[in-house]
Protein backbone atom coordinates (compact mmCIF):
# COMPACT_ATOMS: atom_id res chain seq x y z
CA UNK A 1 0.00 0.00 0.00
CA UNK A 2 1.20 3.48 -1.12
CA UNK A 3 2.17 5.96 1.93
CA UNK A 4 0.21 8.87 2.82
CA UNK A 5 1.29 12.62 1.38
CA UNK A 6 3.48 13.88 3.94
CA UNK A 7 2.00 17.83 3.68
CA UNK A 8 3.12 21.17 4.39
CA UNK A 9 2.25 24.90 3.35
CA UNK A 10 5.05 25.89 1.57
CA UNK A 11 7.58 24.21 0.41
CA UNK A 12 11.35 25.76 0.04
CA UNK A 13 13.90 23.52 -2.18
CA UNK A 14 17.18 24.57 -1.46
CA UNK A 15 18.64 25.92 1.50
CA UNK A 16 21.65 28.45 0.38
CA UNK A 17 20.82 32.06 1.24
CA UNK A 18 17.75 32.34 -1.24
CA UNK A 19 16.05 29.17 0.38
CA UNK A 20 17.25 30.56 3.99
CA UNK A 21 15.90 33.78 3.90
CA UNK A 22 12.59 32.95 2.04
CA UNK A 23 12.00 30.17 4.87
CA UNK A 24 12.68 32.95 8.18
CA UNK A 25 10.40 34.93 6.12
CA UNK A 26 7.34 33.07 5.50
CA UNK A 27 7.86 30.92 8.67
CA UNK A 28 8.08 34.47 11.01
CA UNK A 29 4.80 35.46 9.29
CA UNK A 30 3.33 31.95 10.66
CA UNK A 31 3.42 29.69 6.94
CA UNK A 32 4.48 26.03 7.98
CA UNK A 33 7.61 25.55 6.31
CA UNK A 34 9.40 22.57 5.18
CA UNK A 35 12.81 23.08 3.58
CA UNK A 36 14.64 20.63 1.58
CA UNK A 37 18.20 20.43 0.83
CA UNK A 38 20.19 17.53 -0.69
CA UNK A 39 23.91 18.34 0.80
CA UNK A 40 24.01 17.17 4.73
CA UNK A 41 24.51 20.84 5.71
CA UNK A 42 22.31 23.87 5.10
CA UNK A 43 23.80 27.22 3.86
CA UNK A 44 24.37 26.77 -0.03
CA UNK A 45 27.88 28.52 -0.94
CA UNK A 46 27.13 30.66 2.05
CA UNK A 47 30.11 28.75 3.90
CA UNK A 48 32.84 29.07 1.34
CA UNK A 49 32.53 32.71 1.10
CA UNK A 50 35.05 34.00 3.55
CA UNK A 51 35.38 37.09 2.07
CA UNK A 52 33.61 40.21 3.66
CA UNK A 53 30.34 41.27 1.41
CA UNK A 54 29.83 43.95 -0.82
CA UNK A 55 26.15 46.56 -0.47
CA UNK A 56 24.89 48.45 2.70
CA UNK A 57 24.16 47.91 6.09
CA UNK A 58 20.86 45.85 5.11
CA UNK A 59 22.80 43.90 3.15
CA UNK A 60 24.80 42.67 5.66
CA UNK A 61 27.69 44.49 4.24
CA UNK A 62 31.19 44.11 5.79
CA UNK A 63 30.25 41.05 7.14
CA UNK A 64 31.95 37.61 5.68
CA UNK A 65 29.63 35.18 4.40
CA UNK A 66 29.97 32.77 6.58
CA UNK A 67 28.97 34.63 9.73
CA UNK A 68 25.88 35.70 7.30
CA UNK A 69 25.41 31.89 6.83
CA UNK A 70 25.36 31.09 10.80
CA UNK A 71 23.46 34.01 11.24
CA UNK A 72 20.66 32.50 8.98
CA UNK A 73 20.70 28.98 10.61
CA UNK A 74 19.93 30.48 14.10
CA UNK A 75 16.93 32.44 12.85
CA UNK A 76 15.96 29.54 10.94
CA UNK A 77 15.54 27.28 14.04
CA UNK A 78 14.33 30.26 16.42
CA UNK A 79 11.15 30.50 13.84
CA UNK A 80 10.72 26.91 13.98
CA UNK A 81 11.24 25.92 9.93
CA UNK A 82 11.43 22.23 9.47
CA UNK A 83 15.11 21.26 7.76
CA UNK A 84 14.63 18.30 5.95
CA UNK A 85 18.95 17.81 4.86
CA UNK A 86 20.64 14.43 2.62
CA UNK A 87 17.11 15.61 0.58
CA UNK A 88 17.16 14.98 -3.40
CA UNK A 89 14.22 16.83 -4.44
CA UNK A 90 13.42 14.48 -7.48
CA UNK A 91 10.42 16.22 -9.23
CA UNK A 92 7.38 18.93 -9.41
CA UNK A 93 4.21 18.78 -10.39
CA UNK A 94 0.78 20.65 -9.78
CA UNK A 95 1.38 21.13 -6.28
CA UNK A 96 3.44 18.07 -5.50
CA UNK A 97 6.67 17.39 -5.00
CA UNK A 98 8.81 13.99 -4.62
CA UNK A 99 11.76 13.82 -2.51
CA UNK A 100 13.93 10.77 -1.78
CA UNK A 101 16.38 10.35 1.19
CA UNK A 102 18.55 7.32 2.48
CA UNK A 103 15.49 5.97 3.85
CA UNK A 104 12.06 6.16 1.66
CA UNK A 105 11.36 7.99 -1.38
CA UNK A 106 7.86 10.31 -0.99
CA UNK A 107 5.63 12.75 -2.02
CA UNK A 108 4.81 16.17 -0.47
CA UNK A 109 2.14 18.10 -1.36
CA UNK A 110 2.57 21.40 -0.92
CA UNK A 111 0.52 24.97 -1.21
CA UNK A 112 2.94 27.14 -2.73
CA UNK A 113 7.04 25.95 -3.97
CA UNK A 114 9.49 28.20 -4.00
CA UNK A 115 12.72 26.77 -6.15
CA UNK A 116 16.07 28.74 -5.07
CA UNK A 117 18.33 25.62 -6.31
CA UNK A 118 20.89 28.29 -7.27
CA UNK A 119 23.53 27.74 -10.09
CA UNK A 120 26.13 25.31 -11.18
CA UNK A 121 29.56 26.33 -13.00
CA UNK A 122 29.67 26.34 -16.35
CA UNK A 123 32.59 23.88 -18.00
CA UNK A 124 35.02 25.21 -20.79
CA UNK A 125 36.38 22.06 -22.93
CA UNK A 126 40.03 22.17 -23.82
CA UNK A 127 42.82 19.21 -24.74
CA UNK A 128 43.21 17.36 -21.54
CA UNK A 129 40.31 19.49 -19.39
CA UNK A 130 39.58 15.78 -18.16
CA UNK A 131 43.08 15.49 -16.14
CA UNK A 132 42.66 15.49 -12.25
CA UNK A 133 43.94 19.21 -11.50
CA UNK A 134 41.24 20.69 -13.82
CA UNK A 135 38.17 22.33 -11.65
CA UNK A 136 35.50 24.95 -11.46
CA UNK A 137 36.76 27.73 -9.07
CA UNK A 138 33.90 26.96 -7.29
CA UNK A 139 34.43 23.55 -6.27
CA UNK A 140 38.53 24.68 -5.79
CA UNK A 141 36.82 27.43 -3.46
CA UNK A 142 34.69 24.57 -1.14
CA UNK A 143 37.61 22.19 -1.14
CA UNK A 144 39.89 24.83 0.70
CA UNK A 145 37.32 27.02 2.66
CA UNK A 146 35.15 24.49 4.18
CA UNK A 147 36.86 20.99 3.79
CA UNK A 148 40.49 22.63 4.29
CA UNK A 149 42.36 21.15 1.14
CA UNK A 150 44.34 22.81 -0.95
CA UNK A 151 43.69 21.39 -4.41
CA UNK A 152 46.81 22.92 -5.73
CA UNK A 153 49.87 25.04 -5.26
CA UNK A 154 50.25 26.60 -8.62
CA UNK A 155 47.24 28.08 -9.73
CA UNK A 156 46.34 28.87 -13.55
CA UNK A 157 42.73 31.06 -12.97
CA UNK A 158 40.82 31.08 -15.82
CA UNK A 159 38.32 33.66 -16.25
CA UNK A 160 38.48 37.40 -14.56
CA UNK A 161 35.14 38.00 -13.26
CA UNK A 162 34.02 38.93 -9.71
CA UNK A 163 34.38 34.78 -8.43
CA UNK A 164 37.78 34.03 -11.09
CA UNK A 165 39.14 37.41 -8.85
CA UNK A 166 37.96 36.81 -5.34
CA UNK A 167 38.51 32.70 -5.71
CA UNK A 168 42.13 33.81 -6.70
CA UNK A 169 42.90 36.03 -3.45
CA UNK A 170 41.46 33.37 -1.35
CA UNK A 171 43.64 30.81 -2.81
CA UNK A 172 46.91 33.20 -1.98
CA UNK A 173 45.38 33.78 1.76
CA UNK A 174 45.30 29.45 1.93
CA UNK A 175 49.17 29.81 0.33
CA UNK A 176 48.97 28.65 -2.84
CA UNK A 177 50.55 30.83 -5.66
CA UNK A 178 48.08 32.07 -8.28
CA UNK A 179 50.81 32.18 -11.22
CA UNK A 180 48.28 34.26 -14.04
CA UNK A 181 44.48 34.87 -14.41
CA UNK A 182 43.80 34.41 -17.91
CA UNK A 183 40.84 36.68 -19.31
CA UNK A 184 39.63 35.81 -22.92
CA UNK A 185 37.85 39.43 -23.21
CA UNK A 186 39.90 42.82 -23.24
CA UNK A 187 38.82 44.08 -20.36
CA UNK A 188 38.77 42.59 -16.82
CA UNK A 189 35.53 41.58 -16.06
CA UNK A 190 35.11 41.84 -12.45
CA UNK A 191 35.43 44.50 -10.24
CA UNK A 192 38.51 46.78 -10.09
CA UNK A 193 39.11 46.83 -6.43
CA UNK A 194 39.07 42.99 -6.63
CA UNK A 195 41.52 43.07 -9.43
CA UNK A 196 43.91 45.76 -7.90
CA UNK A 197 43.96 43.27 -4.44
CA UNK A 198 45.69 40.88 -6.94
CA UNK A 199 47.73 42.86 -8.47
CA UNK A 200 49.38 44.22 -5.54
CA UNK A 201 50.15 40.24 -3.93
CA UNK A 202 52.13 40.11 -7.93
CA UNK A 203 49.55 38.09 -9.78
CA UNK A 204 49.50 38.90 -13.15
CA UNK A 205 45.88 39.12 -15.01
CA UNK A 206 46.24 38.71 -18.57
CA UNK A 207 43.40 39.82 -20.84
CA UNK A 208 43.17 38.94 -24.00
CA UNK A 209 43.86 35.67 -23.33
CA UNK A 210 43.16 32.03 -23.19
CA UNK A 211 44.00 28.39 -22.07
CA UNK A 212 44.85 26.28 -25.44
CA UNK A 213 45.51 23.01 -23.47
CA UNK A 214 46.21 21.29 -20.16
CA UNK A 215 48.80 18.99 -19.97
CA UNK A 216 50.06 16.15 -17.99
CA UNK A 217 50.26 12.25 -17.46
CA UNK A 218 47.89 11.78 -14.66
CA UNK A 219 47.30 15.16 -13.39
CA UNK A 220 48.08 19.12 -14.66
CA UNK A 221 51.31 19.53 -14.61
CA UNK A 222 51.25 22.47 -17.37
CA UNK A 223 49.10 24.66 -19.02
CA UNK A 224 49.61 26.04 -22.23
CA UNK A 225 47.97 30.00 -22.64
CA UNK A 226 47.48 31.99 -25.85
CA UNK A 227 46.56 35.30 -26.60
CA UNK A 228 43.80 36.04 -28.65
CA UNK A 229 42.37 38.47 -31.28
CA UNK A 230 39.49 40.92 -31.48
CA UNK A 231 37.83 37.68 -32.53
CA UNK A 232 38.76 35.74 -29.91
CA UNK A 233 40.90 33.29 -31.98
CA UNK A 234 44.49 32.51 -31.10
CA UNK A 235 47.41 34.28 -32.45
CA UNK A 236 49.83 31.85 -33.77
CA UNK A 237 53.26 32.37 -32.21
CA UNK A 238 51.98 33.64 -29.21
CA UNK A 239 51.52 30.19 -26.85
CA UNK A 240 53.22 30.55 -23.61
CA UNK A 241 53.42 27.40 -21.37
CA UNK A 242 52.98 27.49 -17.84
CA UNK A 243 53.87 25.30 -15.06
CA UNK A 244 50.86 24.84 -12.77
CA UNK A 245 49.06 21.65 -11.20
CA UNK A 246 45.81 23.28 -10.70
CA UNK A 247 43.42 24.92 -13.72
CA UNK A 248 40.53 26.88 -12.19
CA UNK A 249 38.08 27.53 -14.35
CA UNK A 250 35.70 30.69 -14.02
CA UNK A 251 34.00 31.29 -16.75
CA UNK A 252 30.43 31.48 -15.55
CA UNK A 253 27.72 30.17 -14.13
CA UNK A 254 24.02 29.13 -15.42
CA UNK A 255 20.85 28.57 -13.40
CA UNK A 256 19.94 25.28 -11.82
CA UNK A 257 16.56 25.41 -13.15
CA UNK A 258 16.02 21.64 -14.07
CA UNK A 259 12.78 21.35 -11.81
CA UNK A 260 11.12 24.56 -13.27
CA UNK A 261 11.56 23.13 -16.82
CA UNK A 262 10.40 19.95 -15.11
CA UNK A 263 7.28 21.34 -13.74
CA UNK A 264 6.40 23.34 -17.13
CA UNK A 265 7.45 26.87 -16.08
CA UNK A 266 7.77 29.16 -19.76
CA UNK A 267 11.60 30.04 -19.42
CA UNK A 268 13.78 32.82 -21.81
CA UNK A 269 16.67 33.25 -22.27
CA UNK A 270 19.07 35.89 -20.74
CA UNK A 271 22.57 35.75 -21.41
CA UNK A 272 23.21 38.77 -18.60
CA UNK A 273 21.74 36.07 -16.15
CA UNK A 274 23.58 33.24 -17.43
CA UNK A 275 20.88 31.87 -19.75
CA UNK A 276 17.47 30.43 -19.41
CA UNK A 277 15.95 31.93 -16.88
CA UNK A 278 12.21 30.69 -15.64
CA UNK A 279 10.25 33.91 -16.55
CA UNK A 280 8.90 35.54 -13.32
CA UNK A 281 6.98 38.30 -11.97
CA UNK A 282 7.95 41.11 -9.22
CA UNK A 283 6.59 38.68 -6.81
CA UNK A 284 8.76 36.06 -7.67
CA UNK A 285 6.05 34.16 -9.19
CA UNK A 286 6.91 31.83 -12.02
CA UNK A 287 4.36 31.19 -14.81
CA UNK A 288 2.84 28.89 -12.97
CA UNK A 289 0.88 30.12 -9.31
CA UNK A 290 1.43 27.80 -7.02
CA UNK A 291 5.48 28.11 -7.90
CA UNK A 292 7.98 30.69 -6.91
CA UNK A 293 11.58 30.96 -7.22
CA UNK A 294 14.64 33.50 -5.36
CA UNK A 295 18.23 33.45 -6.25
CA UNK A 296 20.55 32.40 -8.57
CA UNK A 297 17.88 30.31 -10.22
CA UNK A 298 16.00 33.11 -10.84
CA UNK A 299 18.98 35.01 -12.88
CA UNK A 300 22.67 34.61 -11.73
CA UNK A 301 23.50 37.37 -9.36
CA UNK A 302 25.61 37.11 -6.04
CA UNK A 303 24.32 36.27 -2.46
CA UNK A 304 23.26 39.28 -1.35
CA UNK A 305 20.81 39.44 -4.19
CA UNK A 306 19.73 36.21 -3.43
CA UNK A 307 18.98 36.92 0.43
CA UNK A 308 16.90 39.98 -0.85
CA UNK A 309 14.49 37.57 -3.18
CA UNK A 310 14.21 35.06 -1.23
CA UNK A 311 12.72 37.36 1.53
CA UNK A 312 10.67 38.72 -1.46
CA UNK A 313 9.78 35.04 -2.10
CA UNK A 314 9.03 34.54 1.37
CA UNK A 315 6.62 37.78 2.07
CA UNK A 316 4.73 36.95 -0.89
CA UNK A 317 3.70 33.29 -0.45
CA UNK A 318 3.04 34.59 3.43
CA UNK A 319 0.97 36.89 1.96
CA UNK A 320 -0.97 34.82 -0.68
CA UNK A 321 -1.64 32.69 2.02
CA UNK A 322 -3.19 34.74 4.58
CA UNK A 323 -0.41 35.27 6.99
CA UNK A 324 -0.12 38.59 6.50
CA UNK A 325 -2.61 41.56 5.73
CA UNK A 326 -2.50 42.82 2.20
CA UNK A 327 -1.22 46.35 2.81
CA UNK A 328 1.27 45.31 5.22
CA UNK A 329 2.59 42.49 2.84
CA UNK A 330 3.07 45.00 0.15
CA UNK A 331 5.04 47.94 2.29
CA UNK A 332 7.76 45.07 3.50
CA UNK A 333 8.03 43.56 -0.40
CA UNK A 334 8.39 47.73 -1.37
CA UNK A 335 11.19 47.50 1.25
CA UNK A 336 12.83 44.58 -0.22
CA UNK A 337 12.89 45.92 -3.83
CA UNK A 338 14.46 48.94 -3.10
CA UNK A 339 16.86 46.85 -1.15
CA UNK A 340 17.40 44.99 -4.20
CA UNK A 341 17.31 47.91 -6.52
CA UNK A 342 20.07 49.57 -4.91
CA UNK A 343 21.80 46.47 -5.59
CA UNK A 344 21.73 46.67 -9.57
CA UNK A 345 22.94 49.69 -9.59
CA UNK A 346 26.11 51.33 -11.25
CA UNK A 347 27.73 49.91 -14.64
CA UNK A 348 27.78 46.08 -13.63
CA UNK A 349 23.73 45.88 -11.56
CA UNK A 350 22.44 48.38 -14.67
CA UNK A 351 22.56 45.13 -17.05
CA UNK A 352 21.06 42.68 -14.81
CA UNK A 353 18.35 44.83 -13.69
CA UNK A 354 17.47 45.23 -17.63
CA UNK A 355 17.57 41.90 -17.91
CA UNK A 356 15.67 41.84 -14.80
CA UNK A 357 12.43 43.75 -16.43
CA UNK A 358 12.22 41.90 -19.57
CA UNK A 359 12.06 38.91 -17.74
CA UNK A 360 9.42 40.12 -15.42
CA UNK A 361 7.80 41.84 -18.56
CA UNK A 362 7.63 38.37 -20.83
CA UNK A 363 4.56 36.75 -20.56
CA UNK A 364 4.58 33.08 -20.50
CA UNK B 1 33.13 63.06 -17.02
CA UNK B 2 34.10 61.34 -20.51
CA UNK B 3 37.54 61.41 -19.46
CA UNK B 4 36.94 60.13 -15.78
CA UNK B 5 35.20 57.01 -18.00
CA UNK B 6 38.29 56.15 -20.00
CA UNK B 7 40.22 56.42 -17.05
CA UNK B 8 38.23 53.46 -15.44
CA UNK B 9 38.53 51.94 -18.86
CA UNK B 10 42.06 51.67 -18.25
CA UNK B 11 42.38 50.12 -15.19
CA UNK B 12 40.20 47.17 -16.44
CA UNK B 13 42.94 46.47 -19.07
CA UNK B 14 45.24 46.28 -16.11
CA UNK B 15 43.63 45.89 -12.85
CA UNK B 16 46.07 48.66 -11.67
CA UNK B 17 44.49 52.03 -11.23
CA UNK B 18 46.42 54.68 -12.26
CA UNK B 19 47.74 57.78 -10.07
CA UNK B 20 45.66 60.07 -12.43
CA UNK B 21 42.55 58.26 -12.08
CA UNK B 22 43.20 58.36 -8.47
CA UNK B 23 43.44 61.97 -7.78
CA UNK B 24 40.87 62.32 -9.96
CA UNK B 25 38.43 60.36 -7.47
CA UNK B 26 36.75 62.35 -4.48
CA UNK B 27 38.35 59.29 -1.76
CA UNK B 28 41.79 60.57 -2.73
CA UNK B 29 43.31 63.47 -0.07
CA UNK B 30 44.84 66.29 -2.26
CA UNK B 31 48.85 67.22 -1.91
CA UNK B 32 47.77 69.78 0.47
CA UNK B 33 46.10 67.65 3.03
CA UNK B 34 48.21 64.68 2.58
CA UNK B 35 50.90 67.24 4.24
CA UNK B 36 49.00 67.65 7.17
CA UNK B 37 49.60 64.25 8.63
CA UNK B 38 47.26 60.66 9.07
CA UNK B 39 44.92 60.87 6.64
CA UNK B 40 43.27 57.81 4.44
CA UNK B 41 43.56 57.06 0.90
CA UNK B 42 40.20 55.86 -0.54
CA UNK B 43 41.27 54.00 -4.15
CA UNK B 44 37.66 53.56 -5.27
CA UNK B 45 37.05 54.43 -8.76
CA UNK B 46 33.93 52.31 -9.48
CA UNK B 47 30.33 52.84 -9.12
CA UNK B 48 29.68 49.32 -7.16
CA UNK B 49 26.65 49.67 -4.66
CA UNK B 50 28.53 49.50 -1.57
CA UNK B 51 28.84 52.10 1.70
CA UNK B 52 30.20 50.82 4.40
CA UNK B 53 32.87 52.69 5.10
CA UNK B 54 30.74 55.36 5.34
CA UNK B 55 28.60 53.69 7.97
CA UNK B 56 31.75 52.51 10.13
CA UNK B 57 32.92 55.82 10.08
CA UNK B 58 31.58 57.91 13.08
CA UNK B 59 32.76 61.33 12.65
CA UNK B 60 31.27 61.54 8.97
CA UNK B 61 34.82 61.90 6.80
CA UNK B 62 33.45 59.40 4.53
CA UNK B 63 29.93 60.52 2.39
CA UNK B 64 28.72 58.06 -0.33
CA UNK B 65 24.94 59.05 0.32
CA UNK B 66 22.33 57.90 -2.16
CA UNK B 67 22.68 56.37 -4.73
CA UNK B 68 25.02 53.69 -3.19
CA UNK B 69 26.85 53.47 -6.36
CA UNK B 70 28.39 57.05 -5.77
CA UNK B 71 32.16 57.02 -5.28
CA UNK B 72 32.97 57.54 -1.47
CA UNK B 73 33.98 60.90 -1.31
CA UNK B 74 36.15 62.69 1.90
CA UNK B 75 36.58 64.99 4.13
CA UNK B 76 40.10 65.37 5.00
CA UNK B 77 39.08 67.78 7.93
CA UNK B 78 36.78 65.42 9.37
CA UNK B 79 39.63 62.22 9.48
CA UNK B 80 41.52 62.01 12.17
CA UNK B 81 43.21 58.78 10.69
CA UNK B 82 41.44 56.03 12.87
CA UNK B 83 41.55 53.56 10.43
CA UNK B 84 38.50 51.57 10.75
CA UNK B 85 37.49 52.12 7.49
CA UNK B 86 40.30 50.02 6.18
CA UNK B 87 39.04 46.90 8.16
CA UNK B 88 35.52 47.28 6.96
CA UNK B 89 36.08 47.78 3.74
CA UNK B 90 35.43 44.54 1.13
CA UNK B 91 37.40 45.78 -1.49
CA UNK B 92 40.39 46.53 0.68
CA UNK B 93 40.78 49.93 -0.91
CA UNK B 94 41.61 51.76 1.69
CA UNK B 95 45.15 53.17 3.03
CA UNK B 96 46.25 55.24 5.78
CA UNK B 97 48.88 57.32 5.16
CA UNK B 98 51.09 59.57 7.25
CA UNK B 99 53.21 62.18 5.16
CA UNK B 100 54.45 63.54 8.56
CA UNK B 101 55.95 60.11 10.32
CA UNK B 102 59.54 61.26 10.50
CA UNK B 103 61.41 63.81 8.99
CA UNK B 104 62.47 61.57 5.96
CA UNK B 105 60.03 58.59 6.52
CA UNK B 106 56.06 58.27 5.76
CA UNK B 107 53.66 55.77 7.21
CA UNK B 108 51.60 53.73 5.30
CA UNK B 109 48.75 51.67 6.70
CA UNK B 110 47.24 48.34 4.92
CA UNK B 111 44.60 45.94 5.14
CA UNK B 112 46.95 42.85 5.24
CA UNK B 113 45.12 39.63 5.13
CA UNK B 114 48.05 36.55 4.70
CA UNK B 115 50.02 35.04 7.11
CA UNK B 116 52.38 34.80 8.73
CA UNK B 117 51.80 38.29 9.95
CA UNK B 118 54.99 40.37 9.89
CA UNK B 119 56.71 41.69 13.32
CA UNK B 120 56.91 45.30 14.80
CA UNK B 121 60.02 46.49 13.81
CA UNK B 122 60.39 43.56 10.93
CA UNK B 123 62.19 44.74 7.92
CA UNK B 124 60.04 43.98 4.98
CA UNK B 125 59.93 44.50 1.01
CA UNK B 126 57.82 47.37 0.32
CA UNK B 127 55.26 47.06 -2.65
CA UNK B 128 53.74 49.07 -5.23
CA UNK B 129 50.32 48.53 -6.53
CA UNK B 130 51.52 46.05 -9.17
CA UNK B 131 53.04 43.97 -6.43
CA UNK B 132 56.58 45.30 -7.54
CA UNK B 133 59.27 45.58 -4.37
CA UNK B 134 60.03 49.41 -4.28
CA UNK B 135 61.73 49.97 -1.26
CA UNK B 136 62.51 48.47 2.17
CA UNK B 137 60.10 49.63 5.00
CA UNK B 138 60.15 48.95 8.51
CA UNK B 139 57.27 47.69 9.95
CA UNK B 140 55.84 50.17 12.83
CA UNK B 141 52.49 48.45 14.03
CA UNK B 142 50.40 45.36 13.54
CA UNK B 143 47.04 45.25 14.19
CA UNK B 144 44.43 42.25 14.55
CA UNK B 145 42.17 43.46 17.13
CA UNK B 146 38.31 41.61 17.31
CA UNK B 147 36.24 44.26 15.64
CA UNK B 148 39.35 44.40 12.30
CA UNK B 149 37.35 40.70 11.74
CA UNK B 150 40.51 38.85 10.56
CA UNK B 151 41.67 42.02 8.65
CA UNK B 152 44.67 42.72 10.07
CA UNK B 153 45.86 46.52 9.29
CA UNK B 154 49.85 46.33 8.95
CA UNK B 155 52.21 50.13 9.41
CA UNK B 156 55.40 50.58 7.75
CA UNK B 157 57.74 53.26 7.67
CA UNK B 158 59.25 53.98 4.11
CA UNK B 159 61.16 56.41 2.47
CA UNK B 160 58.69 60.14 1.87
CA UNK B 161 59.27 59.57 -2.16
CA UNK B 162 57.48 56.47 -2.22
CA UNK B 163 54.17 57.82 -0.76
CA UNK B 164 51.73 57.49 -3.41
CA UNK B 165 53.64 53.85 -4.14
CA UNK B 166 53.70 52.31 -1.73
CA UNK B 167 50.72 50.19 -0.76
CA UNK B 168 51.79 47.04 0.72
CA UNK B 169 54.11 44.46 1.54
CA UNK B 170 55.48 41.47 -0.47
CA UNK B 171 53.66 38.63 1.39
CA UNK B 172 56.25 36.35 4.11
CA UNK B 173 54.71 33.23 2.64
CA UNK B 174 56.58 31.90 -0.43
CA UNK B 175 53.71 29.62 -1.66
CA UNK B 176 52.64 26.17 0.08
CA UNK B 177 55.29 23.49 -0.43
Amino acid sequence: MAKENLACELAIIGGGPAGLAAAIEAAKAGVRVSLFDENEKPGGQLFKQIHKFFGSKEHQAGIRGHDIGYHLLDECQKVGVDTRLNTVVWGIEDNKIGIVNEKASRIVDAKRIIVATGASENPLSFPDWTLPGVMGAGAAQTMMNVHRVLPGTKVLMVGSGNVGLIVSYQLLLAGAEVVAVVEALPKIGGYVVHAAKLRRAGVPILTSTSILEARGKEAVKEATICSLDEKLCPLEGCERTLKVDLICLAVGLSPLAELCWMAGCKFKYLPELGGFVPIHDENMRTTLSYLYLAGDVAGVEEASSALEEGKLAGVSVAGELGYLKKDEAEEEKDRIRKRLSSLRLGPFGDMRAKAKLELMRAKG
Amino acid sequence: MKEKANLLDLSRDTGTMSKKELEASPGYPSKEDLKKGSVVVIECTEEIPCDPCETVCKRGAIVVGEPITNLPRLDPEKCNGCGLCITICPGLAIFLVDATYSENEAAISFPHEYLPLPKESDEVEAVNRKGRIVCKGKVIKVRSPKRYDHTPVVTVAVPKKYLHEVRGIKRLNKGAK
